[in-house]
């Protein structure tokens, strides 16, 4: 039964990956992503059982990738005054064709890969890898800097659901130390990000590439 | 084989019900009366009472085009098994005649649209093709998920066992939504209700058919919407509901009049979309039907 509920989360997870993929809307990305960090606390709390640290880990993981990401990254985007990432290097269904390919290559490794502890779905390292891949695409693919930010998070989340797949249980001094780390990281990249519009009245990284000089 | 039957005659029967069916779920929503169940019935009979009017432009394809588009629709119907219940004829893999069928119907209406010369029905047949397209490898990729699901390769049985409690089902049950308001020119994709507008596809190509031409094309495309609506309601009614009422005849027009309910509910709240923004919809459901195939090799 447990099973069943980890293989449904993981579904979602590659659910969310395929709507990031194709999805132009800010708002729905970030909240994407979000959703995608409440998914995770379902897949640390179900892979490591109710005890109460591990309670613990999954809410604090929860609050800081569901709520606190999204608000930051939502207050750089109405500040900025941007709503979706027109022109991206590459289109939207294109995208979706390309996380297809993505999604059998991380079916296939996960296949191959050793990884998975007993126990847990098989679903679960696959998952974790097609997550990590479309944080990467997000990243290339993109021309919006705070696109590129939810990338950097999908491709976290990814790395996050990958580590709770293979050791389970992390100790608590690492997670939370990932977990500050990535919030620095955001909270740097979103007062980066804000600069960039104040400065030039876009965000877009490929006309920042002619600034030099 | 009976019951087959049965179900077949029924689906050529209450096929031009579910226009009115749409209709009225769409006029409720708006607050309207709305046009009578049987409007479909009057239109066909309307139709049937006037001569065709043929141009010298055309020749022999263009009054081929609709038999044939017709005559296939009905084949297809032949094999399609109304929720968890058999077929009039199926054997191994009889999907893939299914698809085959409505592409042979569809390449004779573009074939017969291209033969009246008008620069209007040829867009409309370019764009039929260009998103057929897209929408087959949907279809067919949703299918083989199911039948890798259910291990069994025939339709009958594949829709008979499929579960939409199974991620997979319900992940192709969303991609045959999104292929079906497609093939079936319904609103995010056309909206069957404009004439003349440059965005329209399927209405395009059928402007120079009149008489018993037209009444056999519409016909053919209510048999088509009952066809896909009867697909969908396989893959998307739950088992248990299945094999209860199996024995009892009328469910599967129960399922598709479910559906076309759906179809009525979301036609009245989302908008038709920029003809630019239809490939990446069908692309998604490409996709959705692509990532349950390959949840069901793992």
């Amino acid at each position: 039964m447990m099973d069943g509920v980890v293989d449904r989360l993981m579904v979602l997870l590659i659910l969310s990956d395929v709507a990031l993929l194709g999805m132009s809307r800010l708002g729905a990305v970030i909240g994407l992503a979000a959703l995608q960090g409440a998914l995770l606390g379902g897949l640390a709390l179900s892979a490591s059982g109710e005890t109460s640290r591990a309670v613990l880990l999954a809410a604090v993981g929860l609050s800081v990738r569901g709520l606190l990401f999204p608000w930051l990254l939502r207050r750089t985007a109405r500040r900025a005054g941007v709503q979706r990432d027109l022109e991206p290097f590459v289109g939207y269904a294109l995208s979706l064709l390309i996380g297809i390919v993505m999604l059998g290559a991380s079916m296939a490794l996960g296949a191959r890969l050793p990884l998975g502890r007993a126990g847990v779905s098989n679903l679960v390292v696959p998952a974790a890898l097609f997550t990590m891949f479309t944080g990467v695409f997000l990243i290339v693919a993109r021309r919006k800097a705070l696109t590129q930010c939810v990338g950097y998070l999908v491709l976290e989340n990814g790395i996050y659901g990958f580590g709770a797949a293979s050791v389970g249980e992390i100790p608590l001094l690492v997670e939370l130390g990932a977990l500050l780390d990535l919030f620095v990281a955001v909270l740097v990249m979103g007062v980066a990000v804000y600069r960039i519009t104040a400065e030039f009245d876009h965000m877009d990284t490929q006309r920042l590439d002619a600034l030099r000089g | 084989m009976t019951t087959a039957l049965l179900d077949f005659l029924t689906a050529l029967a209450l096929a031009p019900l579910l226009p009115g069916v749409i209709a009225r779920v769409k006029a409720l929503f708006a607050g309207r009366q709305g046009p009578p169940l049987l409007q479909a019935y009057f239109d066909l009979c309307k139709l049937l009472r006037k001569s065709g009017v043929y141009s010298t432009a055309t020749t022999w394809i263009f009054r081929a085009g609709p038999i044939v588009a017709c005559a296939s629709v009905v084949a297809a119907l032949a094999l399609t098994p109304a929720a968890g219940r058999t077929a009039l004829i199926s054997f191994p893999a009889d999907f893939v005649l299914l698809a085959y069928l409505l592409a042979c119907g569809r390449f004779f209406t573009v074939l017969a649209a291209l033969d009246t010369g008008s620069s209007f029905e040829g867009m409309g047949a370019s764009r039929e093709v260009h998103y057929a397209a897209l929408g087959e490898p949907a279809l067919l990729l949703g299918l083989l998920a199911l039948a890798r699901q259910t291990g069994t390769m025939s339709l009958p049985s594949l829709l008979g066992r499929a579960s939409p409690l199974a991620p997979e089902a319900a992940l192709v049950g969303a991609a045959l939504f999104i292929v079906l308001l497609c093939e079936n020119a319904r609103i995010p994709f056309d909206d069957p209700n404009t004439h003349l507008e440059l965005t329209m596809i399927h209405e395009a190509m059928v402007l120079d058919h009149g008489g018993v031409d037209l009444a056999l094309i519409h016909y053919g495309s209510w048999l088509k919407l009952w066809l896909w609506s009867a697909l969908l309601a396989g893959v998307l009614m739950p088992v248990a509901l299945k094999t209860i009422v199996t024995p009892v005849p009328l469910v599967g027009v129960t399922g598709v009049l479910a559906v076309a309910l759906g179809i009525g509910v979301v036609e009245s709240c989302i908008a038709r979309l920029r003809l630019l923004r239809v490939p990446h919809l069908l692309a998604t459901a490409l996709a959705l039907a692509a990532v349950a195939f390959i949840l069901g090799v793992r």
